[in-house]
């Protein structure tokens, strides 16, 4: 694992960074409006929460980052499961269309990351990338999670130079190649199908004997000519000059190893909480995901509320990340109708 | 200054015989990490044009120079100076991260 889980081959959010941009932007100042609510995040989570709080009259300002805005399923393309799209839906139009209604409703959105927050006190600051601190009474974090990286030595050396995290970007510079996938959920099986337009062929790298993935998508993997599945495999090595030509798989039943020739590998195999921005004052589980109480939103700091791929290890799908976006901004309004109600 | 659209033929001309650093931007209609890019070199376009070129490449139209480049993923922002890379990134920058590659290019 990189030793910044926000340093993404790929997608570089900028998140967790503070060093000062120019010039004029070591100038810190705060901003003046204490908002009632800042949204951190802006993949499903955060624009249901969005669109939520804004409905709710609390005109949140949300932070969706300069590059990663839209979250995850910016970089999908058919999202085939998301209720109320029966032809399917594409990942960018999906977002594009709950950042619409966001905004219709009177969030504020801005595309800027956060470089900073300080969330123990009763007033809570979010500083922007140009040094600005702005204040407000609730936060809700909905910073997703990123890819998971294979984190052997040479997975560095290929980065952008055969190995990448992005199927619909980079799966064009394939074209009539050998590649391969390593993963066993959907994403990897959805990266697979979607790469057979451009590939030779296409070998999904798995280290078990069965697919995590949906029964559709491990039907569609398995009947496709064009793809074969490397069972039991883990990758434990890399080679090729100047760029991927080759890689070394050992079976994890027998230890044996062998050599597959291809020029590309697509990583899609889980991912890591961007919690930390938020570490030492949220509650985090083992694996780096914030703590929530119970079926609540509410994390170890009052005031402020979680949701989406930062608080899910399980489930992790854009309908489920909407529902607690959903959630958080419910919970993040009774908190705020208590604080009227109690100014304790 | 705008950002100019290059090509496989202006290539040689607009970016190796520049006399000034040039950032090449690597893009697809496809990659949506380009989109959310583009704005932010058309911004920074406006702050150093003045002591930068700023060009766009479309790698669909134009496959060519990614190839002899090695571009094998998007977005690739390459830095040029007298003609040569110095410095390359791939995949999504922020803002805060290209302004300081591009102020330590023109210092």
């Amino acid at each position: 694992m990189s030793s910044n889980p926000f340093a993404v081959p790929g997608l570089d959010l900028g998140l967790g960074t503070s060093t000062p941009v120019s010039e004029e932007s070591t100038f810190l100042h705060t901003d003046d409006t204490i908002h009632e609510v800042i949204i951190v995040g802006s993949g499903p989570a955060g624009y249901t929460a969005a669109v939520y709080t804004a409905r709710g009259g609390l005109a949140p300002l949300v932070f969706e980052g300069s590059i990663g805005a839209g979250g995850a399923l910016m970089n999908t393309t058919d999202v085939e499961n998301y209720p109320g799209f029966p032809e399917g839906v594409l990942g960018p139009d999906l977002m594009g269309k709950m950042r619409t209604q966001a905004e219709r409703f009177g969030a504020q959105l801005v595309a800027d990351d956060v470089t900073a927050m300080d969330l123990m006190g009763e007033m809570k600051t979010v500083t922007d990338s140009a040094g600005v601190m702005h204040r407000a009474k609730t936060v809700i974090l909905a910073m997703g999670a990123a890819h998971r990286k294979l984190d052997i030595p040479a997975e560095e050396k290929y980065s952008g130079r055969g190995v990448s995290w992005c199927a619909t970007c980079d799966g064009f510079f394939y074209r009539g190649k050998d590649i391969a996938v390593v993963g066993g959920g959907d994403s990897a099986a959805e990266e697979a199908t979607f790469l057979t337009r451009f590939a030779n062929s296409v070998t999904l790298i798995h280290r078990r004997n069965e697919l995590r993935a949906s029964k559709i998508m491990v039907s569609r993997v398995l009947e496709d000519p064009k793809i074969t599945v490397a069972w039991n495999s883990r990758i434990v090595d890399m080679s090729g000059e100047p760029t991927l030509q080759s890689l070394t798989l050992e079976d994890t039943v027998t230890g044996q190893t062998r050599e597959i020739e291809v020029a590309g590998l697509f990583e899609a195999i889980g991912l890591v909480p961007r919690s930390e921005l938020v570490a030492g004052q949220v509650e985090l589980s083992e694996g780096g995901y914030v703590k929530v109480d119970g079926s609540s939103t509410r994390t170890s700091l009052p005031g402020v509320f979680a949701c989406g791929d930062l608080v899910d290890d399980v489930y992790q799908q854009a309908i489920t990340a909407a529902g607690t976006g959903c959630r958080a901004a419910l919970d993040a309004e009774r908190h705020l109708a208590n604080l009227t109600r109690d100014p304790s | 200054m705008a950002v100019i659209e290059i090509t496989d033929q202006s290539f040689e001309e607009e970016v190796r015989k520049s006399t000034k650093p040039v950032l090449v931007d690597y893009w697809a209609d496809w990659c949506s990490p380009c989109k959310q890019l583009s704005p932010i070199i058309d911004e920074l376009a406006e702050t150093y044009g003045d002591r930068m070129v700023f060009a766009k490449l479309d790698t669909n139209a134009n496959p060519d120079i990614p190839m002899q480049q090695g571009v094998m993923a998007l977005p690739t922002l390459q830095f040029y100076v007298n003609g040569e890379v110095v410095q390359q990134f791939q995949g999504g920058k922020t803002k805060a991260a290209l302004i300081r590659a591009i102020e330590s290019i023109i210092d």
